[in-house]
C-alpha cells in the first residue's frame, strides 16, 4: 500500500526539529499567507472547472433550462405579440431584450439549487474542511453560472434572430448590452447563493425562486410597456433592478427605446448595491453552514 | 530575534504535537439542545482513539468542532498544537476528515475528484495527479478511475471518500462512523484499510456506535453519552471497571431463572440480567468459580443448554456506566 509506505518513510526519520513539517506536504501557514491571492484565484478556478464539468456531464439540466426561455420567446411573441402595444417597435424587438434579462434572473435559481445540492451531498462540508479559500465555493459557483449564461444568451439571440429580432443600434452598444446582462446575471447569482445556503434544499430553493423572481419579472417593463400599468405599480416597475436592467438592455439594442446612458448607469448602480449587500451575507452564511 | 521566535514557536508546537488532539471542556448547544456538555479528550500522536456512543451522543458535533466545521460555544481544542478557532487553516492543512456520510462528487470521475481535492489542499497540479493515482491504486479503484463516481458501488464511493481525506498525507485523520451503512464485507474491508493506515503511523480519532468496532480498532476508548465523556481507558481497562467475569447461562426452561439466581447467589457479584432463556450473571473472579457454578446448578436440578464464562464486553460496560444498553437509545436523539 503506497500511501502507507510513504507514511512509513516519513516516520522513519523522526528528526524532532523538522517534525512539524516533515510529513505535511501542504505549505506551512507562513507560506500560505504570502501566496494567498494566488490560491484564492486558483481555488475559485478549480471549483469553477468542477461545476463546468457538471454541466457537460448532466446535459439535460442545460437543455431544460434553455428550452424554457426559448418557449417564452415563442409563446410571448406569437400569443401575446399581437395584443400588446409596443410603441414604435416590432414586438419581437421589444420582447427579446426582456427575455434575455428574464433568463439571467432565473439563472439565480440555478446558483441556489447547485449550492443546496452540494450541501445535501456533504460536499460543502468536505470543502469547508479543506484549507481552501472561503470564497472559492461561491465564486466558483457564480462564475460557472456566468459561463452558462453566455451560452444561453447566444442561443436566445439565435432564436430571436430567426423570428425577426434585429439589433438596430451598433456593435459597441450590443457589447455593452452583453456586458450588462452578464453583470446582472452575476449579481442575481449572489441572491440565489444566499437563498440556497439558507434553505439548503434544492426543491425549496426552486419553489422560493418563483416567489421572489416572478413579481420582479412580471411587474416590469420586460414584456409590456410600463405606461399601461396602474400608477402605483408603475413606480415599482420603473425602478426595480430587473426592470431597470431590461430597459437599459433594450435601449442598448433597439434604436429609439430610451436613453441607454442613464438607464445603464441606473442598472449598474443597482448591480453594485446588490453585490455589496449579498456577497458579504452569502459568505457569512457559507462560513456558518 | 526572528530565529528565537521561530524556535520558540517550533518548540511549543513540538511539545503540543506529542498530543495530536487536545480538547478541554468543549461545549456546544443547538438552541435548547445541549449537544456537548464539556468534553475533555486527548489523542496522543500515533494512536487510535475511539469515541464510542449511541446516536445523538454528540460524537459528530465533537468531530465537526475539531475539524473546524463548527465553532464551540466554550472550551478549547487544538490539533497538532494549532487552535481550531484561531488557526483553522493550519488545522485544515494537516488533517483529513471522512464524515459520517460519503461526500463525493458523483458527476466527476474518481481521478478528477481526487485531483480536485488535492488542488484544494493547495497541491500543485502534477503532484495532485500523481498522488491521486497512488491512492486510487491503493484503494483498488484504478480500473474505475475514469468512470463517473455515480457508477461506483457504495463501498467504492466510501473508499474514494477516504482516499480524498488522505490526499495531503494528513498527520491526523478523523473518521466519523466510517462503517455505518456498509454491509459486513464492506465493513471488514474498511477495518483492514484502517488497520493498514494505523500501521503506517497515522493518528486517528474514530467515532463509532459499534462496540465491536472500537474494541477492534482503538487503542483507547472514550465512552460518550449525552455530550459528556463518561469513561476513558483501554478496552481492557473499561472491561475491568465492571470487575470479575460473566456467566451466560442458557436454560431449557424459562421458569428455572429464579431457581438459578437463588442457586448462584453466593457466587454472584452484581445484578443478574435475563434475556429470554439466557441469564447473565456477574460472578466473583477466581479459580473454581465455573466448577462451583456447575455443581450448584446440578444440585438445583435445572436443565442447562449452554454455559459460557466470559470477560465483560463493551456492551456490559455501557450497561454499567449508564444503566441501559447502548442500542436502546438509538434513533432517539437527532444526529447533528
Amino acid at each position: 500500500m503506497s500511501a502507507v509506505a510513504t507514511r512509513e518513510r516519513a516516520k522513519a526519520k523522526p528528526k524532532p526539529a523538522a517534525r512539524g513539517r516533515a510529513t505535511a506536504p501542504a505549505p506551512a501557514p507562513v507560506a500560505v499567507s504570502s501566496s494567498r491571492l494566488r490560491w484564492t484565484i486558483t481555488d475559485a478556478l478549480t471549483v469553477t472547472k468542477r461545476n463546468l464539468i457538471h454541466i457537460i456531464r448532466v446535459p439535460q439540466l442545460l437543455v431544460f433550462s434553455t428550452i424554457q426561455p426559448v418557449m417564452f420567446v415563442l409563446l410571448f411573441n406569437y400569443v401575446f405579440g399581437g395584443a400588446i402595444r409596443s410603441p414604435g417597435v416590432k414586438y419581437v424587438n421589444f420582447l427579446l431584450p426582456g427575455i434575455l434579462v428574464q433568463i439571467v434572473a432565473f439563472g439565480a435559481m440555478n446558483t441556489g439549487i447547485g449550492l443546496a445540492e452540494d450541501i445535501n451531498k456533504g460536499l460543502i462540508d468536505r470543502f469547508r474542511s479543506l484549507p481552501m479559500a472561503r470564497s472559492a465555493v461561491l465564486a466558483g459557483r457564480t462564475v460557472s453560472d456566468l459561463t452558462r449564461n453566455v451560452f444561453v444568451m447566444l442561443l436566445l439571440y439565435g432564436v430571436g434572430s430567426a423570428i425577426g429580432f434585429r439589433i438596430s443600434t451598433g456593435p459597441l452598444q450590443a457589447l455593452a448590452a452583453l456586458g450588462l446582462l452578464l453583470l446582472f446575471g452575476y449579481t442575481m447569482s449572489w441572491i440565489g447563493a444566499l437563498i440556497g445556503l439558507t434553505l439548503k434544499d434544492p426543491e425549496s430553493v426552486q419553489a422560493a425562486g418563483f416567489v421572489w423572481i416572478f413579481p420582479l419579472i412580471f411587474a416590469s417593463g420586460l414584456f409590456v410597456p410600463v405606461q399601461f400599468m396602474p400608477g402605483w405599480l408603475q413606480a415599482f416597475a420603473r425602478n426595480q433592478p430587473v426592470s431597470v436592467t431590461g430597459l437599459a438592455v433594450r435601449a442598448l439594442l433597439v434604436h429609439g427605446q430610451g436613453a441607454p446612458g442613464t438607464t445603464s448607469l441606473k442598472a449598474l448602480a443597482w448591480g453594485a448595491v446588490i453585490l455589496l449587500v449579498f456577497i458579504p451575507l452569502s459568505v457569512a452564511r457559507y462560513r456558518k453552514t | 530575534m526572528a530565529t528565537t521566535r521561530t524556535s520558540t514557536a517550533a518548540r511549543t508546537r513540538r511539545k503540543a504535537a506529542a498530543e495530536a488532539v487536545v480538547a478541554e471542556a468543549v461545549e456546544k448547544s443547538f438552541g435548547d439542545v445541549r449537544a456537548l456538555a464539556g468534553v475533555d479528550l486527548v489523542v496522543p500522536e500515533g494512536t487510535v482513539v475511539g469515541l464510542l456512543g449511541p446516536n445523538g451522543a454528540g460524537k459528530t458535533t465533537f468531530v465537526r468542532i475539531l475539524t473546524t466545521l463548527l465553532t464551540a460555544d466554550s472550551g478549547r481544542a487544538t490539533v497538532l498544537g494549532y487552535d481550531v478557532t484561531r488557526d483553522p487553516d493550519a488545522v485544515r492543512a494537516s488533517i483529513g476528515l471522512t464524515g459520517q456520510f460519503t461526500a463525493v462528487d458523483e458527476y466527476l470521475t474518481g481521478a478528477e475528484f481526487l485531483w480536485m481535492v488535492g488542488r484544494l489542499y493547495h497541491m500543485e497540479s502534477d503532484a495532485a495527479r500523481s498522488r491521486a493515482g497512488e491512492l486510487l491504486e491503493e484503494f483498488g479503484l484504478s480500473d474505475a478511475k475514469d468512470r463517473t463516481v455515480r457508477t461506483y458501488s457504495g463501498g467504492m464511493q466510501r473508499r474514494l471518500d477516504l482516499a480524498a481525506s488522505l490526499m495531503n498525507n494528513p498527520r491526523v485523520l478523523f473518521l466519523d462512523e466510517p462503517t455505518t451503512g456498509l454491509d459486513p464485507a464492506g465493513r471488514s474491508d474498511m477495518w483492514d484499510t484502517i488497520r493498514s493506515l494505523v500501521r503506517g503511523g497515522m493518528t486517528l480519532l474514530l467515532t463509532t456506535q459499534y462496540l465491536e468496532e472500537a474494541d477492534q480498532l482503538a487503542d483507547r476508548i472514550n465512552v460518550i453519552d449525552h455530550g459528556k465523556v463518561i469513561a476513558e481507558g483501554t478496552s481492557d481497562q473499561l472491561k475491568r471497571r465492571i470487575g470479575g467475569e460473566f456467566l451466560d447461562i442458557e436454560l431449557a426452561r424459562k421458569k428455572d431463572v429464579e431457581a438459578v439466581i437463588r442457586a448462584l447467589a453466593p457466587l454472584t457479584a452484581g445484578e443478574p440480567t435475563a434475556h429470554g432463556n439466557t441469564l447473565t450473571v456477574p460472578v466473583t473472579s477466581g479459580a473454581g468459580v465455573v466448577v462451583e457454578a456447575v455443581r450448584r446448578l446440578d444440585k438445583a436440578n435445572v436443565k442447562v443448554v449452554d454455559l459460557i464464562v466470559r470477560r465483560p464486553t463493551l456492551d456490559d460496560v455501557f450497561m454499567t456506566l449508564t444503566g441501559r444498553r447502548a442500542e436502546e437509545t438509538n434513533g432517539q436523539g437527532a444526529s447533528q
